[in-house]
């Protein structure tokens, strides 16, 4: 069989998105069909789960597999398929609300256990679907319409986070910059374990303070700064900084000092369960007689 | 003992880290090596160390379906122990203690106290350490049985230990059978032989066992009592059967995990009771939303919230009938016993994948963790599978695929991940028969009428898929009891009981609760003479919901929510009790306190 190399086209889904226009998520959504084209996959080998929000209608707009969950979700279910079947490569898409508010307990859990899966957050530190509340990564001092008088809150840092918590991928992007977020998103993907990739998504309805000019101001690449992913201690401190200054690219990777579940679970050697088909074999089910005897 | 055939109970009480399941244990394993029959029923605490555990072991030869009325042996491995249950043997009973530490309270005339002065025995002052294992001797003597039987268990049970371990427990255990021989009677039946040796499994295991069978190839759970002990099984078989098994943050996670792993074509399964299963409820709607067939087992115990979290109690049926927020279709079943639950599970997983559909068992800490005697020549382990309506291999022109096609029979084939040509997308959101979504920009009325009939549609036939409830017992009695799941054993013995005193009674045992066969139930109980129904709850969950099923109220009610099984009598007074004075409700009182 011929392999015909797939263009970032081919990976366009039935419908057109319906976010609003100047949305940062048209970026996000393009940055993964060409990563995804330029990775040489095909759709049916892709599973791109989603929970709830804006962000994560983004399965029906793209030409693979999809998951459509529950909001706070998506890492759960995506774990879950990925167990099923290792040989599927599995992309989580959502918001920051979905990702490190609702689900902040999977976010957690997922890293630990580096699953090898690649999740996409666009972050635009706001809840959009329901209109302008304030979200995990909301600023302290932000209005919205839940904190009308300004958030006393701190917000999380998905990039701090995810490393604490075990992840070995962990890379920051602005959906604005689509070449730069393809080749971070391609690394996710390639990458064997758990992939962070956080994207300033902005929301140009209801968060007016982080908007794209915000981010083109304030946004340094990673690379441009000659940081080394494979240094702990300069991933973090990179990642602390937020100000005049942001930093945008990847922040750590640990190629292969740490094996993903994938490799870890002795269950997956024979290839995936999904796969195998049936109940007990005649051995089987005499040793389990035998046991109980 | 009764009507010349063997049937024998006896208990061990004693603290948490006494070392209960011990003794429980070799006796257990004694019995199912004759071919006797065995239920078990452990009384215990939410404490690792202390408080009252109380075990209670009832053997046969026959069959033996309730831990029964009646204790012919107490063995008291604490103070404690003696002064909660010395009062409750009855003549002809036997108490057997350590004597060094514990002394005897009032019992009833023809009980036979059997003091073990355990430290001159031994010659030891190791008195705590060695009682049980005296006991188990002075026990085989009581028993009818022979020493060897007791020494080849301890020799099989500590031979990793070494020869001098072994010895040891072996000098000890015939002091405690020789002392009997020397000082006690015997109980006039000795323990018979039964017929070929069987094994013992718990509900639990049975869960655990039906779900391998049935070709389970993903569990999830998060540790929660009763449940706990389908993690193990699954945790300890998952590298042999090739069954990927992960503990999860939290049942949350284990839900949404188990319908990913299901939507991937994995036959997925998990195991929960009531306060995880309500972290469960919204993926259960998940399921049904995006038609992923999978299992949700939910083992009850007494609630709400925390509740007691050792006891039992038939409390989450509404909750089954209503988990998740929506108007769905779920299959909802309850097994009568471990055997029943092990074939429930195979049966479940085969209507789930043809309707595609969530599944829902309601076990009970009574089932679950009860252990049972099992033929395991009986267990059929290779039950047939049927994956329903499932598309896994691949086309290149596969283009005209739609996932939620709308059928005739409401059921579309379904494609997993990973199948060239049927790319799609699932979702939560309500969806076309092309998994476009109708919930944001193109809601249609029409179209959501559409896909709410078609998944409805599904279930139309699905009553005829089960088998439904028939009367047990005989025809024309004066009172036909209702249960449903784990009281039909003990309904049984209750009826037997009635008979002794002169009263008909059978029984309609319900096992399928959604769907309910409201027709076959009318039919019976409309030409049933009256009807009393049994349930483990305080308000009749069941006879609510079958009232409004059917229409039909009952005669009477026998309700039970101590946390504590019925034992037979508790139903056959009841009974009694409600004949004579027009319905109403019977309210046991639990003798036993543990």
């Amino acid at each position: 069989m011929t392999t015909i190399q797939l263009t970032a086209r081919d990976f366009k889904g039935k419908i057109d998105p319906d976010w609003c226009p100047g949305c940062g998520d048209f970026g996000v959504l393009n940055s993964l069909q060409r990563a995804a084209a330029e990775l040489g996959l095909r759709p049916h080998e892709i599973v791109t789960v989603s929970g709830i929000g804006c962000s994560s209608n983004l399965p029906g707009y793209i030409n693979t597999y999809g998951a459509h969950t529950l909001h706070g979700r998506s890492l759960a279910f995506a774990t879950g398929v990925k167990m099923a079947n290792h040989e599927l490569t599995v992309i989580a898409t959502g918001g920051d609300g979905d990702g490190y508010g609702i689900g902040g307990n999977h976010f957690t859990h997922t890293a630990r256990r580096n699953v090898d899966l690649t999740y996409v957050v666009m972050n635009n530190q706001i809840y959009g679907l329901t209109t302008g509340q304030v979200s995990p990564t909301s600023r302290v001092g932000q209005k919205t319409k839940s904190t009308p008088f300004g958030s006393v809150e701190y917000p999380i840092n998905p990039i701090t986070s995810a490393i604490m918590n075990g992840a070995t991928y962990v890379a920051r992007g602005y959906s604005g910059d689509v070449r730069h977020l393809t080749e971070l998103i391609k690394g996710g993907i390639e990458h064997q374990g758990f992939a962070l990739i956080d994207i300033f998504s902005p929301c140009v309805t209801f968060n007016l303070d982080n908007t794209h000019n915000f981010f083109k101001e304030r946004i340094k690449k990673l690379e441009d700064e000659g940081h080394d992913a494979t240094d702990w201690s300069a991933a973090c401190e990179k990642a602390m900084v937020w100000g005049d200054e942001i930093y945008i690219g990847k922040f750590y990777h640990l190629e292969s000092e740490k094996e993903s579940l994938t490799e870890l679970e002795p269950v997956l050697r024979d290839g995936p369960v999904a796969k195998r088909t049936g109940g007990l074999t005649e051995e089987q089910a005499d040793r389990i007689m035998q046991r109980m005897l | 003992m009764s009507d010349g055939n063997y049937d024998f109970a006896l208990a061990i009480g004693g603290e948490a880290g006494q070392g209960i399941a011990t003794p429980g244990d070799t006796l257990a394993r004694i019995v199912v090596r004759r071919g006797l029959n065995l239920s078990t029923y452990n009384a215990y605490q939410s404490i690792i160390r202390g408080g009252h555990i109380f075990l209670t072991v009832r053997v046969s030869d026959r069959e033996v379906r309730s831990h029964g009325d009646k204790l012919d042996m107490l063995l008291a491995l604490n103070q404690d122990t003696m002064n909660r249950h010395l009062r409750l043997l009855g003549s002809g009973a036997a108490a057997v203690y350590n004597s060094d530490t514990i002394s005897p309270g009032d019992y009833a005339d023809g009980v036979q106290l059997c003091p073990l002065p355990v430290n001159d025995l031994t010659g030891s002052q190791r008195s705590g350490l060695n009682q049980n294992t005296v006991a188990l001797g002075a026990m085989m003597h009581l028993l009818g049985l022979d020493f060897g039987l007791l020494e080849a268990s301890i020799t099989q049970q500590f031979a990793r230990k070494g020869e001098d371990v072994v010895n040891e427990n072996v000098r000890v255990a015939l002091a405690g059978y020789t002392h009997a021989q020397e000082n006690f009677t015997p109980f006039p039946m000795p323990m018979p032989e039964g017929g070929e040796p069987l094994g013992v499994w718990s509900g639990n295991e049975a869960l655990a066992m039906g779900g391998a069978a049935a070709g389970v190839k993903f569990y999830a759970a998060y540790p929660m009592s009763p449940s706990t002990g389908v993690l193990h099984w699954m945790a300890q078989n998952a590298r042999n059967l090739g069954i990927m098994v992960r503990q999860v943050e939290d049942e949350i996670g284990v839900a949404n995990m188990v319908v990913g792993a299901a939507h991937t074509g994995a036959r997925a399964m998990c195991a929960t009771s009531g306060g995880g299963f309500a972290l469960m409820t919204e993926a259960i709607g998940a399921a049904a939303m995006m038609e992923i067939p999978c299992v949700f087992i939910n083992v009850q115990r007494a609630g709400p919230s925390t509740g007691v979290p050792t006891k039992t109690e038939q409390g989450d049926l509404w909750q089954a009938l209503g988990a998740s927020q929506g108007d769905f279709e779920r299959f909802v079943v309850s097994p009568k016993d471990a055997l029943d639950a092990y074939n429930t599970v195979p049966e479940l997983f085969n209507l789930a994948d043809k309707l595609q559909c969530p599944g829902i068992i309601l076990s009970d800490l009574l089932i679950s963790e009860g252990r049972y005697s099992i033929n395991p020549r009986d267990i059929d382990f290779h039950p047939n599978i049927d994956r329903g309506e499932l598309i896994t291999e691949g086309t290149s022109n596969g283009d005209a695929y739609m996932r939620y096609k709308d059928t005739a029979s409401g059921v579309s084939p379904r494609a997993v991940p990973g199948t060239e040509g049927h790319v799609h997308t699932v979702a939560t959101d309500e969806h076309d028969e092309d998994s476009m979504l109708l919930s944001d920009e193109f809601t249609n009325p029409h179209r959501r009428r559409a896909s709410v009939e078609k998944r409805a549609r599904k279930f139309e036939a699905a009553a005829s898929l089960i088998a439904p409830p028939e009367i047990e017992g005989p025809a024309n009695a004066e009172v036909t009891l209702v249960g449903w799941g784990s009281t039909a054993g003990v309904i049984q013995e209750a009826i037997e009981q009635l008979a002794d005193r002169g009263i008909t009674a059978n029984q309609l045992p319900i096992k399928w609760l959604v769907p309910l066969h409201a027709d076959e139930i009318t039919a019976a109980l409309t030409s049933a003479n009256k009807f009393i129904i049994v349930e483990n709850n305080y308000s009749g969950q069941f006879a609510r919901y079958m009232r409004s099923e059917t229409g039909l109220s009952a005669y009477g009610h026998i309700r039970k929510y101590d946390g504590e099984p019925f034992a037979p009598h508790h139903i056959a007074d009841g009974v009694a009790d409600l004949l004579g004075r027009e319905g109403g409700v019977f309210v046991p009182y639990q003798e036993v306190i543990v």
